[in-house]
């Protein structure tokens, strides 16, 4: 019942968000998110019995002739990432209280929607559902970037939408694939995870190889990974803030999730065969995407191209299928959220009170403002995965995982620190020290509301740093069995 | 057999409407008419005896009955939405009564069992469109459609007719049946005129479906003929066209399908490429919407290249109609509405997100189900075609249509960014009428209703 709830919640709440009229829309959709929030802490509640098998299950049938049914669960793995989309969607909503949206109802209605299907996605247990949420959560955040984008949002929304709907629709037929093949294995056709898992181990390297690169490809292009990642940067930017952050925060996660929960089990083969491949494409990326941010002047364009690199080293990290590479990505999947959607609004913050985000038309702000100074640090030491921050013992873990797979391949892949504190560093001096320029001369203090979101940052940041074993736990059992699964 | 009965009935209704001047109830009437014929047509669904008519000339089985209901549902919508267009036309009972023959002639394409009714059927079908195409008289580009159909229309006859020639000369007989087991019983001692009968009839009904490289009339027709009849050809014509090409290929020629089928390939890729590719560089929308149904007619081609034979193919088929006469009605609804004094391009729909947003949002979900995103009927429409392609030999076919269906989107969404992002030449509201409008938000909560809960359509054939 309670997994039901956590999708036909948000659901009705954005029904309800799109009926409220004015300025009560925002406050009621941030009220509704903290319940589908206080839900998912009850899940997690009840999941602390048993996380390794699915918990609170619920099936009922769809499509009955085809085969599909209505079959949610939540496992550990899952459940680490709806809390991360439950968590972070209030935060979302209030730290939007500072910009004045048309049509509001609409807007924070749109994002209530995006956040069902992404609780859907993350807790299907049934290919076809998996598809349907999946694309589901593309069209509210089309809408969100093509209404409340900036410059060239048009061209730009559109390119984002063609590439990811083009990736999914070969993962349908990768699915579909599956489906078929799993009459001859389950005795009927079946869309169930674990008939499709059986159906893609009983094909032979050739298949498999074939069904990888079909549904790679489209989770590839929702990480982004190079090289599918030329729609990111550019909608990252174009995107409103809040956009950006439920794109990066929470919709990058849909793809190495997809990659973690449904194509590590169901082509062992062909990940033994591309897998190094794959490994090599996603660290290219990390490099890449490092260098890029580096030279970049815009910040909120920085932050995409880091969190391009960022995403790329997850992969890389569930590519390796070892423990220590899936338990690393675990974490830094919810460290790089709550970093992403930090530095997100940082970048808005700024933009907000001086009306730039260029780096080079910044700086001196810490004189100006302390407190912002600290909480910015704070939150960039967490993207640098400094020790006692979130992002290091994820990144550790990572790089440990990806050397079991390849020393090399680790060796490249951690040059990704040294790079990542190169660009993070060099903008936090750009922007916060150094002289005062004029363009902003009443940077003033922060409001409360966007005082409110990043000190929540902080401490999750500084939390999770400490003790990353609060996080760890939930996912562990249920990783285990997936690695069980696959050996 | 009842229901197409009333519609032939409705159909001289209609015409002695002037003389015995009712023509102001005449809409009422042929509305009721037609939900008169889908009740009877249920009622035989749900009864079925399956006589032949007629000498085995006409047969309505559950197949016939099933794309019958698809054709009266969107005829009773297009009545609705027609009439606005229609209410001050000197003209209008002319009109009615020759769509109503039209009708007719379509549902005649869904039952027929003899080769003569086929042809019959076409005619009786085409030669009203052929009149409505070019019933804008002052207008040139209509006379231009009217005769580019008739031109390209009577050759695809000839074809059609040369071909049952061919055939009846090998097999001796024009009905479905007799045909069916000639090629069984004589299998490798067929002689080899009766393949290029079979080829002609392929010929033939590829251009009635407007399958590239036959589709040359397609765009210039769909942009000449007023609006509203295009919304009927795009149809009530194009379900019905396709019930008679499965009935033919699928059923009857099952089993000379390696003559057939590798014609067929081409044809399908070729519609796929060709239509999205020039579709994307179109500024009028009719004509987009004209090689969009070229598009759509190549995804129903894949159900029949597919050949499975089996009832997910008549369910994909009558599936992909339902979700594709909904939607354009939908479409053309609302594009009827929006360009009643303007012209065609993709301008008229700037700011319709502000000058009429109930509009706006049927509009939405009818591209996105055109575009096949979940969880609309088109999405669905296009899942049962890959599964159904998925089981062949063609499986390179399904990465052709996945690109060419992400081309696809950029003109259904070139619709969607006119709408609710570039801003308004004038910011008028757009009054539609109500009859218009709640046909235009029926049939769009449907597209969503059968994207939800597609298993009550996808169903029907478990016999």
């Amino acid at each position: 019942m309670l997994a039901g709830l956590l999708i036909v919640f948000p659901l009705l709440a954005a029904l309800l968000v799109f009926m409220a009229k004015g300025k009560g829309a925002r406050n009621l959709a941030l009220g509704l998110s903290v319940i589908q929030f206080a839900l998912s802490l009850v899940a997690l509640f009840q999941l602390k019995h048993n996380p390794g098998s699915h918990q609170l299950l619920l099936n009922c049938t769809w499509i009955k002739s085809l085969g599909i049914n209505f079959a949610v669960g939540i496992d550990g793995i899952s459940m680490l990432l709806i809390l991360l989309t439950t968590f972070l969607v209030p935060l979302i909503i209030l730290s939007s209280f500072k910009n004045d949206y048309e049509k509001e109802n609409i807007f924070y209605g749109l994002i209530l929607l995006m956040q069902m299907a992404l609780v859907g996605v993350f807790m299907a247990n049934d290919g076809f559902l998996f598809y349907v949420f999946w694309e589901l959560a593309l069209i509210p955040i089309y809408f969100i970037c093509l209404m409340w984008g900036g410059e060239h949002r048009a061209k730009i929304t559109f390119k984002f939408f063609v590439y990811t709907l083009f990736g999914s629709l070969f993962m349908l037929l990768g699915l579909i694939y599956l489906y078929n093949n799993s009459m001859s294995i389950a005795g009927t056709k079946s869309w169930a995870i674990q008939d499709l898992i059986n159906s893609g181990r009983s094909l032979g390297e050739h298949q498999q190889s074939a069904v990888f690169w079909l549904i790679f490809i489209a989770f590839a292009i929702k990480m982004p990974i190079f090289p599918f990642h030329t729609w990111q940067p550019d909608t990252y930017v174009t995107a409103p803030t809040q956009g950006t952050m439920m794109l990066s925060g929470i919709m990058a996660k849909m793809g190495t999730f997809g990659l973690l929960k449904w194509l590590l089990p169901i082509v062992p083969l062909g990940i033994e065969k591309w897998g190094g491949v794959a490994i090599g494409l996603s660290i290219t990326g990390v490099i890449y995407g490092s260098c890029i941010a580096i030279v970049q002047k815009d910040y909120k364009r920085l932050i995409a191209y880091s969190s391009f690199a960022h995403v790329g080293l997850i992969s890389a990290g569930i590519l390796s299928a070892t423990a220590q590479g899936l338990q690393g990505a675990m974490l830094q999947m919810v460290a790089h959220g709550i970093n992403a959607v930090g530095l997100f609004l940082i970048a808005d913050i700024l933009f907000r009170h001086t009306g730039t985000r260029e780096i080079e038309k910044l700086g001196g702000i810490r004189s100006m403002n302390g407190n912002f100074a600290v909480l910015f640090l704070i939150i960039m030491l967490g993207a640098v995965a400094l020790p006692l921050t979130n992002g290091f013992p994820g990144e550790f873990l990572l790089i440990n995982g990806v050397f079991q797979f390849s020393a090399m391949a680790a060796a490249f892949a951690g040059l990704s620190v040294i790079l990542g504190a190169v660009y993070m560093l060099r903008s936090y001096q750009g922007i916060m020290l150094g002289e005062r320029k004029d363009t902003h001369n009443a940077f003033g203090s922060l409001d409360g509301s966007d005082k409110a979101v990043l000190i929540i940052i902080c401490a999750a940041i500084v939390a999770f740093g400490v003790y990353p074993k609060a996080l760890t736990d939930i996912a562990e059992p249920a990783i285990k069995t997936l690695l069980e699964n696959i050996k | 057999m009842k229901g197409f009965l009333v519609i032939s009935l409705l159909g001289v209704i209609a015409m002695l409407a002037e003389v015995f001047k009712f023509k102001r109830i005449l809409m009422p009437v042929i509305v009721l008419g037609i939900l008169a014929a889908y009740a009877l047509n249920y009622m035989e669904w749900t009864h079925p005896f399956s006589i032949p008519y007629f000498d085995n000339m006409i047969s309505f089985d559950k197949i016939a009955l099933a794309f019958t209901g698809v054709i009266l549902i969107t005829a009773f919508f297009w009545f609705i939405l027609a009439h606005s267009s229609y209410e001050k036309d000197p003209h209008m009972v002319d009109h009615y009564a020759l769509v109503l023959f039209a009708i007719t002639g379509a549902i005649m394409l869904t039952a027929f069992t003899n080769m003569t009714t086929l042809f019959i059927g076409i005619e009786i079908m085409s030669i009203p469109l052929y009149v409505l195409a070019a019933s804008k008289k002052e207008n040139i580009q209509s006379n231009e459609a009217g005769f580019k159909y008739l031109i390209m229309g009577s050759f695809a006859s000839a074809f059609l007719l040369f071909g049952i020639a061919l055939i009846y000369g090998a097999t001796g007989s024009f009905d479905l049946k007799e045909i069916h087991t000639y090629i069984s019983t004589n299998a490798g001692n067929i002689p080899s005129f009766f393949y290029a009968g079979v080829v002609m009839m392929l010929i033939a009904m590829c251009f009635k479906i407007s399958a590239a490289p036959f589709h040359f009339w397609a765009p210039d027709v769909y942009q000449g003929a007023p609006t509203i009849i295009t919304a009927l050809m795009s149809t009530v014509v194009k379900t019905a066209a396709f019930a008679a090409f499965m009935r033919l290929f699928m059923i009857s020629f099952a089993g000379v399908s390696d003559v057939w089928s590798h014609i067929l390939v081409v044809a399908v890729a070729l519609s796929l490429v060709i239509s999205n590719l020039t579709a994307a560089v179109q500024s009028n929308v009719k004509r987009v919407l004209a090689y969009s149904s070229i598009s759509h007619a190549a995804f129903m081609l894949m159900v029949i290249l597919a050949n499975v034979r089996s009832n997910l193919s008549v369910n994909a088929i009558l599936f992909y109609s339902l979700a594709y006469s909904i939607g354009s009605i939908t479409a053309f609804g609302v594009l009827n509405s929006v360009t009643k004094y303007g012209k065609e391009s993709f301008d008229e729909f700037n700011g319709l997100g502000k000058r009429n947003p109930l509009l706006a949002v049927c509009m939405t979900i009818a591209m996105l189900s055109l575009a096949g995103i979940p969880i609309t009927a088109g999405f669905f429409a296009k899942y049962f075609v890959f599964t159904a392609m998925m089981t062949t030999s063609y499986k390179w076919l399904l990465i052709l249509a996945v690109l060419t269906s992400a081309v696809g989107v950029y003109y259904y969404f070139k619709v969607i960014i006119a709408m609710y992002f570039k801003p308004a030449e004038n910011h008028e509201a757009v009054k539609v009428e109500i009859a218009s409008t709640l046909v235009i938000v029926i049939t769009a909560l449907l597209t969503v209703a059968i994207g939800l809960v597609p298993g009550y359509v996808a169903e029907m054939f478990t016999f």
